[in-house]
């Protein structure tokens, strides 16, 4: 058990580099990573250690990087494509979710290929900060994981280069230092697992990647004032941990669901709408969605502050579940 | 290749005539799936409809006889020929146009996703472009594997207008990858004149501007496709990089069955089919060398009715897969439960 204390983007190295070592096939495929070890330190001192045959700088060539991807997974190697942002993606829609993420139901060939990207709601405005998640959930043949803590960086990173099928793996960008304990070399998160972040009997709250944060500072307000909350991390968007969600509910009665993207179309609704159709006599109140407004997310950081939801929206709504008990 | 040898040793060798008698009959195995799988598609046999690659049969046969059956190719929307010419069934390929059990990809993907990895086609693509990407990336998947195996994607004039073709040229050339890029350039993207909508000198002259070997061929004659791909072949065995190929070629029916096209003159599509069908040259030029008697000619449309016949035959009588598999197989998580840690 190797407990020392690492940043959220550490982790993600420590991740890869183990699995490097344990699996000559895996490769990584990106801009400015041998040097530089990426724009967020992902692969740092990846490149001196493995070589440039399996840290690989790519142009800006979002479709080429994937599609190289694609094939190479095909040929059985395991290649890692870092797309720095996700809103790049843009450019290599095909290539994810006409080719990566349909080629086992068409052909019954495996395609082992992860892709990263750095994701989130912070500062850079609308072309750095879409909520691309459920853009990629909604893709049959995709799994979407989007872990909130070192630990799970590590091991969902150790997870998916073990894993058959493609896997889109978003760091959210406010998460990138944070630090803590991080598994050792044989500690692995499941793919599909949320993690039960705190406990409590009073009201659920379900979040996942910076969300969690939010939720957690929220639950220790809330438990100032004696309600305890039942905090669900989902860590990975499809497949999604439905039975964790259940059991929450089912403990509570309310729930409060957060997520930063835009409400149609979000998980959050998403997440209700599971709710109501396998845990609705468990309510006791009607669920509480926060989410962000239908807008683009601005750059100045007053107007991304009234977009995001807060701590402060996670409170009152749980208060108010809450108060009509 | 023996690494002694000098990098002009040519490795491979003109066929024979025998051999390219054998050729011809691949030909017109091919025209004679595609008019009959054209003719089934209008009368609602094949769900959805088909590309028939028809005129452009001579592109397949001379590419897939330069490669190695372990070498990769990926192919377009109009991909039947290649399929066949890779060495598919073609009763499987059948079935897999009607969408049965039996066909390639079980009824799943149907006439624009045939594969067989056994056979080194990594799929036909439905996005055009799309399939020049999987190439490249078993181009890629073959370096990184220390592989003695090439990847070649087609494409065709309306692919050459797509950015991804040229970031996936562009990536071969700057990782040196045993990639050839092969647009077969049918002269329309669909119903547009791919020569209205196309800047540059020609999509070969584009495809030089990334720095690798780029040639036009003579898309009708079987063995200038085999000669230029063969040097391709060569190049990309030997470590020297990828290769692009510009076969100028003609579709003589339209883009897709039934479609009624008005875009083409009458005196266009008679001047290719009288003249430049590659079946009937190779034919015309075979009987010249007194290699091809009439018998024997009979022979090879004897047997290309009997296959296409027996193809037919296999596909109507094969059933649909199971309607309950249809979600099957997705991915390794959707039958995922979930727990929580």
């Amino acid at each position: 058990m190797n407990d020392a204390s690492m940043s959220y983007t550490a982790a993600f190295q420590q991740g890869v580099r183990e699995e490097m070592l344990l699996n000559d096939s895996i490769f990584i495929v990106g801009t400015d990573l041998y040097e530089r070890g990426g724009h967020w330190a992902q692969a740092k001192g990846l490149g001196p250690e493995f070589g440039r045959n399996r840290v690989k700088d790519t142009p800006i060539s979002e479709a080429a990087m994937v599609a190289a991807g694609v094939g190479a997974a095909m040929s059985g190697t395991r290649p890692i494509i870092d797309l720095n942002f996700i809103d790049f993606a843009y450019g290599a829609m095909d290539e994810i979710a006409n080719q990566a993420a349909k080629i086992r139901y068409m052909w019954g060939r495996p395609v082992p290929l992860l892709i990263r990207a750095t994701s989130g709601v912070a500062l850079a405005g609308p072309q750095h900060n879409n909520s691309m998640e459920m853009l990629f959930a909604s893709i049959p043949g995709l799994a979407v994981v989007t872990p909130a803590t070192p630990r799970d960086v590590k091991g969902l990173v150790k997870s998916a280069l073990r894993s058959e099928d493609p896997v889109i793996f978003l760091m959210h960008k406010k998460l990138t230092g944070v630090k803590g304990e991080v598994g050792g070399s044989n500690d692995l998160v499941p793919i599909g697992s949320a993690h039960r972040a705190r406990q409590g009997q009073d009201v659920t709250i379900i979040s996942h990647s910076f969300g969690t944060v939010t939720a957690m500072e929220a639950a220790a307000t809330l438990s100032k004032s004696g309600i305890e909350a039942d905090v669900i991390d989902l860590r990975t968007i499809y497949p999604l941990d439905e039975e964790a969600v259940l059991a929450s509910v089912r403990r509570t009665g309310r729930v409060v669901i957060l997520d930063e993207a835009p409400r149609f179309g979000s998980l959050a609704n998403q997440v209700a709408a599971i709710i109501l159709d396998k845990a609705f006599w468990y309510l006791d109140e009607g669920i509480k969605v926060i989410t962000a407004p239908q807008s683009p997310v601005p750059h100045s950081p007053e107007l991304v502050a009234a977009i995001v939801p807060s701590e402060v929206d996670v409170v009152a709504a749980a208060r108010a579940l809450v108060a009509s008990r | 290749m023996d690494k002694a040898d000098p990098p002009s040793a040519q490795d491979w060798d003109f066929p024979s005539e025998e051999e390219l008698v054998d050729w011809l009959g691949e030909m017109i195995v091919i025209r004679r799936f595609e008019e009959q799988a054209d003719a089934l598609s209008l009368k609602g046999m094949i769900p959805g409809g088909i590309h028939p690659a028809i005129g452009q049969e001579a592109v397949a046969v001379g590419v897939m006889h330069a490669l190695q059956q372990s070498d990769v190719v990926a192919g377009s929307h109009r991909s039947h020929h290649h399929a066949l010419a890779k060495g598919l069934s073609p009763k499987r390929v059948m079935a897999e146009l009607y969408g049965r059990s039996s066909g390639v990809a079980g009824g799943r993907g149907g006439s624009m996703h045939l594969a067989d990895f056994d056979l080194g086609l990594w799929g036909s693509n439905g996005i055009v472009g799309g399939g020049l990407g999987i190439a490249l990336g078993a181009a890629l998947g073959a370096k990184q594997l220390g592989l003695d195996r090439i990847a070649v994607g087609f494409f065709g004039d309306g692919g050459a207008n797509t950015g991804r073709v040229w970031e996936f040229v562009n990536l071969a050339v700057a990782w040196t990858l045993p990639l050839i890029s092969i647009c077969e350039n049918n002269l329309y993207a669909v119903e547009t004149e791919s020569a209205a909508v196309t800047g540059g000198v020609s999509v070969a002259e584009r495809a030089a501007g990334f720095g690798l070997p780029s040639e036009q061929v003579d898309g009708q004659d079987v063995l200038a496709i085999f000669e230029a791909t063969s040097r391709a072949v060569e190049r990309a065995r030997a470590g020297t990089g990828p290769s692009f190929l510009e076969m100028l070629t003609y579709r003589f029916k339209g883009h897709n069955t039934g479609e009624v096209g008005r875009y083409r003159s009458d005196e266009e599509i008679a001047l290719w089919r009288d003249s430049r069908d590659p079946i009937e040259r190779l034919s015309a030029r075979l009987q010249g060398a007194g290699a091809l008697p009439p018998e024997r000619l009979l022979e090879l449309e004897t047997r290309a009715h009997d296959i296409v016949q027996d193809a037919t035959k296999f596909a109507e009588d094969s059933k649909c897969s199971d309607p309950s598999t249809a979600a099957d197989n997705v991915s390794v998580w959707n039958n995922w439960k979930g727990h929580a840690q």
